[in-house]
C-alpha cells in the first residue's frame, strides 16, 4: 500500500477528484493548508502599508491505495493538477505498513 | 404690598384680553414663510413645520446611522480579527456617554446663550429644560427644538467616535471613555459653540458680532479637524501598536469596511443636507454637491492607485469616498456643482498623499488614518470652501449678519479664506493642546495602555470577554 500525499493549487480539487475516481481510487481525505515553494507569495497594499503575504492557499489531499493502483492514481493527480505555471503544487509517496477498517476489522487493501 | 396685589391684577386682566386673531394676510404670510424655512410672524409662532421637522428627524436618524453602524464597521473591518469587537465597542460606549454629557450639559454649552460669550453658550438648557417640541427660533423657525437638540447630538457623537481610528487595538477601554468625557468639554463644546451658537466667535453667517467671519457648513473644523488632529496626538503619546512596521497588520475584512463606507455615504446625506435645518433649497445643493464630491474623489483615489501601484482597491474607493464626504461637508451648503467637483479630486490627492507618503515618512502609526483622512481632510476643506463659497447657492452668505460683520463682503469681493486660516489654526491649537493636556491627565491617572499580553492576545477577549468570530 501506499500514501499519495498532493499538495496542489484550490481550484484544481475538483478535476483531481474526478481523475481519480476514473481510477477507481474510491475515497480520499482534503485539507485546505497554506505554504509556499517555488512560487513563494504576493504583495498586498492597504493604503500606505504594504505587506508580504508568504503562505498561499494549498489543498492537500491524502488517499491510502494498492501498490498495483498507485503508479495510475500519481499519473491522474499530476494530469489534472497540471496548469504548467509556477505553483502548481507536488506530490509525496510514502510507503505504508498497515490499513484497518474500522466498521469491519478489515486489514490490508481490502481496508483501502 | 397692595401695589403688588394691584400688578397681579392688571396682569391677569391682560392675560383674559383675548390676542387679536391674526389677519388673513398674516396667515398668509405665515405658510409662505414655511415654504420659504423663514420667519413666520404672528401667525404660527412656536408652531413646528411638519417637513422641515419631518427631514431633520430623518436627517437625525442618518446621522446616528453614520456611527452605528457605519463608522463602527468601516474601522471594525480595517482591524484585525482579535480586536473587531473592541472598536465596535468604542463606537457604542462613546454614543452612550456623549448622549448623557448632551443632555446634562453639553447642549446647553454649546447652543445656550445665556453666557453671552463668543466660547461657550449658556447654561439655560442644562438637562434641556425648557427644550421642547416648539421651535427655538435662534436657529430654526420650523425644526422642533428637541428635534434639533437631538440631531446636533449625533455630531457630538460621531466627532470622538472618530478618534477611534487613529488609536484602534491598543488603548485600554476606560481610558477612551475617561479621555473622550473630558475632550468633549475642553474641545468639542466650545468649538461648536464657536462656529455654531448663535453667539459665537467664529460664526460669520449667523452671528452679526462674530470676531472671526469664517463659515462651516457642516462640519469641517468642529467635526473632522478636531477629532483628526486630536488623533494624531493621541497616536503619539501613546506610541505604535506592538509590532508595528514589523507584523502584518492587514484589515480582517475589506467587506465589512465597505458595508460600513456605503452606510457613512448615505448617512452623510443627514449630516450635510441636515445641515441646512430645513428641507429647502440649500439643503437641496447641499445634497448634490455631497454626492459629487464623494463620487469624483473615490473614482479618483481608485484611479491614482490604478495608475501608480497597478491596482485599485477596494480600501482606495473607500479612502476616496470618505475622503471626498470629509471635505464637503464645510463646503457643501456653500459651493456649486462646479466647485464640489474640484473638491472630489482634492479630496482624493491630497489626503491619499498623507496616507502613504507622509504617514512613511514619518513613521507614526495612525492605525486606521483618521489623521491622514480627517484632519488633512477637514483642514483643505476648511481652506478651500474660502476660495469657492459663492451667495448664488446660498444668500445668508450675504444676509444681514454677514452684512454686519463683514462676511458678505468677503463672500463678493474675495478674502474669506483668510479668515478661513484663522479658524483653522484656532481648531489646530485648541485641539492640540488640548488633547497633550487630557491624554498625560488620562495617563497619570488611569494609564492608557492595556498590558503587553493584553495586546498580543486582542482586546476582545480581555477587554470585553467576548470574540468576534467563534469558531
Amino acid at each position: 500500500m501506499k500514501l499519495i500525499i498532493a499538495i496542489i493549487k484550490p481550484f484544481k480539487l475538483e478535476e483531481v477528484k474526478d481523475a481519480l475516481a476514473a481510477v477507481g481510487v474510491e475515497g480520499m481525505t482534503v485539507t485546505e493548508v497554506k505554504g509556499f515553494g517555488r512560487q513563494k507569495g504576493h504583495t498586498e497594499i492597504y493604503r500606505g502599508s504594504e505587506y508580504t503575504v508568504d503562505f498561499l492557499p494549498k489543498v492537500k489531499i491524502e488517499i491510502v491505495v494498492p501498490d498495483e493502483v498507485a503508479g495510475k492514481a500519481i499519473e491522474a493527480i499530476s494530469k489534472a493538477a497540471k496548469t504548467g505555471k509556477i505553483g502548481d503544487g507536488k506530490v509525496f509517496v510514502v510507503p505504508i505498513e498497515e490499513a484497518i477498517r474500522i466498521r469491519t476489522e478489515e486489514r490490508g487493501d481490502a481496508a483501502v | 404690598m397692595f401695589a403688588c396685589l394691584a400688578c397681579v391684577c392688571s396682569l391677569t386682566a391682560v392675560a383674559q384680553t383675548p390676542p387679536a386673531a391674526p389677519t388673513t394676510d398674516e396667515r398668509l404670510a405665515a405658510l409662505e414663510a414655511y415654504i420659504n424655512n423663514g420667519d413666520p410672524g404672528k401667525s404660527l409662532t412656536g408652531v413646528a413645520g411638519p417637513g422641515h421637522n419631518a427631514w431633520m428627524m430623518t436627517s437625525t436618524a442618518l446621522v446616528l446611522f453614520m456611527t452605528l453602524p457605519g463608522l463602527a464597521l468601516f474601522y471594525g473591518g480595517l482591524v484585525r480579527r482579535k480586536n473587531v469587537l473592541s472598536v465596535l465597542a468604542q463606537c457604542l460606549g462613546i454614543t452612550g456617554v456623549v448622549a448623557v454629557l448632551w443632555w446634562a450639559f453639553g447642549y446647553s454649552l454649546v447652543f445656550g446663550k445665556s453666557f453671552n460669550s463668543p466660547y461657550f453658550g449658556g447654561s439655560e438648557y442644562f438637562f434641556l429644560k425648557g427644550v421642547t417640541s416648539a421651535p427655538n427660533t435662534d436657529y430654526a423657525y420650523w425644526v422642533s427644538h428637541n428635534v434639533f437638540a437631538m440631531y446636533q447630538m449625533m455630531f457630538a457623537i460621531i466627532t470622538p467616535a472618530l478618534i477611534v481610528g487613529a488609536i484602534a487595538e491598543r488603548m485600554k477601554f476606560t481610558s477612551i471613555i475617561a479621555f473622550v468625557t473630558v475632550w468633549m468639554f475642553v474641545v468639542y463644546f466650545p468649538l461648536a459653540h464657536m462656529v455654531w451658537g448663535s453667539t459665537g466667535l467664529m460664526n460669520g453667517v449667523w452671528n452679526g458680532d462674530a470676531k472671526i467671519t469664517a463659515i462651516d457648513f457642516a462640519g469641517g473644523t468642529v467635526v473632522h479637524m478636531s477629532s483628526g488632529w486630536s488623533a494624531l496626538i493621541l497616536c503619539l503619546i501613546l506610541g505604535p501598536r506592538i509590532g508595528f512596521g514589523r507584523e502584518k497588520m492587514a484589515p480582517h475584512s475589506m467587506v465589512l469596511c465597505m458595508v460600513g463606507t456605503g452606510m457613512l455615504w448615505v448617512g452623510w446625506y443627514g449630516f450635510n443636507a441636515g445641515s441646512a435645518v430645513g428641507a429647502d433649497g440649500i439643503a437641496a445643493n447641499a445634497f448634490t454637491t455631497t454626492t459629487l464630491a464623494t463620487a469624483v474623489a473615490a473614482l479618483t483615489w481608485g484611479a491614482i492607485e490604478r495608475i501608480f501601484r497597478g491596482h485599485a482597491s477596494i480600501l482606495g474607493f473607500c479612502s476616496g469616498a470618505v475622503a471626498g464626504l470629509v471635505v464637503i461637508t464645510p463646503a457643501c451648503g456653500f459651493v456649486d456643482s462646479t466647485g464640489a467637483v474640484i473638491i472630489g479630486v482634492l479630496a482624493a490627492v491630497v489626503p491619499y498623499l498623507a496616507c502613504t507618503k507622509l504617514k512613511a515618512k514619518f513613521g507614526y502609526d495612525d492605525a486606521l488614518d483618521t489623521f491622514g483622512v480627517h484632519a488633512v481632510g477637514g483642514t483643505i476643506g476648511a481652506l478651500t470652501t474660502g476660495f469657492l463659497a459663492t451667495a448664488s447657492v446660498n444668500a445668508n452668505l450675504t444676509g444681514a449678519p454677514a452684512v454686519k460683520n463683514g462676511l458678505a463682503k468677503l463672500v463678493t469681493s474675495g478674502g474669506l479664506w483668510l479668515a478661513q486660516l484663522k479658524a483653522i489654526a484656532i481648531t489646530l491649537v485648541l485641539a492640540i493642546v488640548a488633547t497633550v493636556i487630557i491624554a498625560y491627565l488620562v495617563k497619570a491617572v488611569i494609564g492608557l495602555r492595556p498590558t503587553e499580553e493584553v495586546e498580543r492576545q486582542g482586546l476582545d477577549i480581555n477587554e470585553h470577554g467576548e470574540e468576534g468570530y467563534v469558531t
